[in-house]
């Protein structure tokens, strides 16, 4: 669930609490990564929205994530998952090199997950930073919806944010885009 | 700045409808976000069609957990595709339903929900509309009960820069 903003429906336009930062897309060909760098630290919290999809050559590929380019083992990640039979996943990670959110990238043509991360108080320079994922694709007759939390065992102000994948890399028309949301 | 997150539209019933419909939906966003509260005269599903196909285009894998477990599913070549599910007559149910890149006119359009109804479950689903077609309509149908006098839908659309 992404952070309450306090919406108005019934006004014309809310004020400017939730900014675009920027996108990163793979316009033709394909990327092995999507990095957002120089992130302002003027927002309370971030999200990232996506729209992604793997030339893996096979399906259910995770999407990683990266801070401040650290590749140490700082990173621990939990999931459950939901893949069309049974009781669902549920599994967890402890220092690892980066965090995940599980399975979600497809590689079956005109298929692409959607995604919605949110970095909450990722300018805070006091506390660990959290991950919250959620994502998922389906297949007409297979696909995934998974749910992450992950952390990173840094007070360093997040600047900057790498995505890669478990497997293969992000194809045409995959796209990732960050969002700033202010606090009062 | 302009606005990036945007309310588009906002149906709020005055009278119980089976259906409620947003249509001329702009495609100048980026993602569009419906968000509902609602409550039906009698257990229901409820489900959407989007550009007014009822073809067999729909499907979708979902994961649920109530007080006695959790479970996983999925539909498939079905002719709408399911947001939520509640087996309690005129219980409150709230869902999110997100659509990433709904308007591009290239790939399949993948649909992220999360919902809530109060007394059955909280489940979240993965769903597919098979189709590249922008998206510029949706019907949301209850399919057992009509939607309750006072149940509210909004979009929002959200722009990338």
């Amino acid at each position: 669930m992404s952070p309450i903003l306090g919406i108005w429906a019934s006004q014309g336009r809310i004020s400017n609490s939730y900014e675009s930062i920027a996108t990163q897309s793979v316009t033709s060909g394909t990327s092995a990564s999507l990095t957002f760098s120089s992130i302002p630290s003027t927002y309370k919290h971030l999200q990232i929205r996506g729209f992604i999809r793997t030339d893996a050559g096979s399906n259910n590929w995770d999407l990683r994530i990266r801070m401040n380019s650290d590749s140490g083992s700082n990173y621990a990640r939990h999931s459950m998952r939901g893949e069309g039979t049974g009781t669902g996943n549920a599994e967890g990670q402890s220092s690892q090199t980066y965090m995940w959110l599980d399975r979600v990238a497809p590689n079956d043509a005109n298929i692409f997950a959607d995604v919605i991360i949110d970095l909450l108080e990722y300018s805070n320079s006091n506390i660990y930073k959290t991950m919250r994922g959620f994502g998922g694709n389906d297949r007409n007759g297979s696909g995934i919806i998974s749910f992450s939390s992950g952390v990173w065992t840094n007070t360093s102000v997040i600047n900057s944010l790498t995505f890669t994948l478990s497997s293969g890399n992000f194809t045409q028309y995959s796209t990732l885009a960050l969002y700033g949301i202010k606090g009062a | 700045m302009p606005a990036t997150y945007e309310p588009i539209a906002t149906t709020t019933l005055g009278s119980s409808s089976s259906t409620v419909t947003f249509s001329s939906i702009p495609g100048t966003y980026t993602d569009l976000i419906l968000i509902g509260d609602y409550s039906s005269a009698a257990a229901t599903s409820v489900v959407i069609n989007f550009n007014g196909d009822s073809g067999s285009n729909y499907s979708y894998t979902y994961l649920a957990g109530s007080g006695g477990g959790s479970g996983s599913g999925r539909n498939s070549n079905a002719t709408n595709t399911g947001i939520s599910y509640e087996t309690t007559a005129n219980a409150r149910v709230s869902v999110i339903v997100n659509l990433n890149n709904y308007s591009n006119s290239t790939t399949y359009k993948t649909i992220l929900v999360r919902s809530n109804p109060t007394a059955t479950q909280v489940n979240a689903s993965a769903n597919l509309w098979r189709s590249t077609s922008a998206i510029t309509s949706f019907v949301l149908t209850s399919l057992s009960g009509n939607f309750n006098s006072g149940s509210v839908f909004t979009i929002y659309g959200i722009k990338a820069a």
